[in-house]
């Protein structure tokens, strides 16, 4: 064999490796959108409590109910995009949406975050929603990072600014609204962007 | 002579290279599973996965999931040693030419 040979053979190691352990046609438009999505969320939710609430959430009124319910809509929406685009792009690279990668993935990132939900939906119970906001993103945050082990590894980084956030809007409570829009929505769009151009439009 | 020495018979074959790669990033892989990702026809793989359980560098374990027979395919001990001495071969042959 020539070293040429041997320069494919390492490539070709390093990319099933790869191919083998990470599911990554995970869309680039499908964070922008969530990121959307959310902000549409925040301002339904910002227009409902200044308006109808007088700034305050009472947690068994009306009013928290609706809101609620538009953050399940933002969730439900920003899954099924991310549903359909990525099947989508996988179809596209021929690669298989529910694989041994990609269940892998689901699993790793459902963890952290299905653990979040529930805790949140606890304390919300315990009239503590102050720190609702942040617990929300700390434990995306923290879904990010371990998923990030089985996706495009920048995911990461996401999950490292959630974190940040979160943390910070434990200290400041008041905050807690601004900067789940921040968390969830801008740098959803921002990273979402990054991704499109870096890997989509291959 | 060093050099040439640590290359290894045993994976001097694009399969069974691409078995190995598989099973050192992944805590196990099935027989499907191989087949998928590597592209070759099951009496190929078959062959190739049996040469290296023969070399010891891989173990196998069958089993049934519900009704269906599964064969689930892990590296040991001594295959992941010989694998990267294997690649760390391949990379100083690469970076003397």
């Amino acid at each position: 064999m020539k070293s040429k040979d041997y320069l494919k053979d390492i490539t070709e190691i390093k990319t099933l490796m790869n191919k083998s352990s990470r599911f990554i046609s995970l869309s680039g438009l499908s964070g922008i959108m969530a990121g959307v999505y959310a902000i549409i969320g925040a301002a339904i939710a910002y227009y409902l409590v200044t308006n109808y609430s007088y700034g305050t959430l009472i947690l068994d009124g009306k009013i928290f109910r609706l809101v609620l319910l538009d953050l399940i809509l933002v969730a439900f929406f920003s899954i099924v995009t991310a549903i359909v685009l990525t099947t989508k792009k996988a179809n596209k690279n021929g690669a298989k949406i529910w694989d041994t990668t990609s269940q892998r993935l689901v699993v790793n990132f459902l963890i952290p975050l299905v653990v979040g939900g529930l805790y949140i939906l606890i304390i919300l119970n315990q009239q503590k929603y102050g720190q609702a906001g942040a617990l929300m993103l700390i434990f995306y945050g923290l879904a990010l990072v371990n998923a990030s082990k089985y996706s495009i590894g920048d995911i990461r980084y996401l999950g490292y600014i959630q974190l940040v956030l979160g943390l910070i809007g434990a200290a400041f409570p008041g905050y807690g609204f601004w900067l789940w829009v921040l968390g969830f929505g801008v740098m959803h769009i921002v990273y979402g962007t990054w991704m499109y151009f870096k890997y989509d439009l291959e | 002579m060093s050099l040439i020495n640590n290359i290894n018979k045993v994976f001097d074959h694009r399969i069974r290279l691409g078995i190995m790669s598989v099973l050192m990033v992944n805590e196990y892989a099935d027989f499907n599973m191989l087949k998928e990702l590597l592209d070759v026809t099951d009496g190929n793989l078959a062959s190739h996965t049996k040469a290296l359980e023969a070399a010891k560098y891989i173990h196998v374990e069958k089993q049934f999931i519900g009704r269906k027979p599964n064969t689930r395919y892990t590296t040991s001990k001594l295959g992941e040693l010989e694998f990267k001495k294997h690649i760390d071969a391949l990379e100083k042959l690469i970076n003397k030419h």
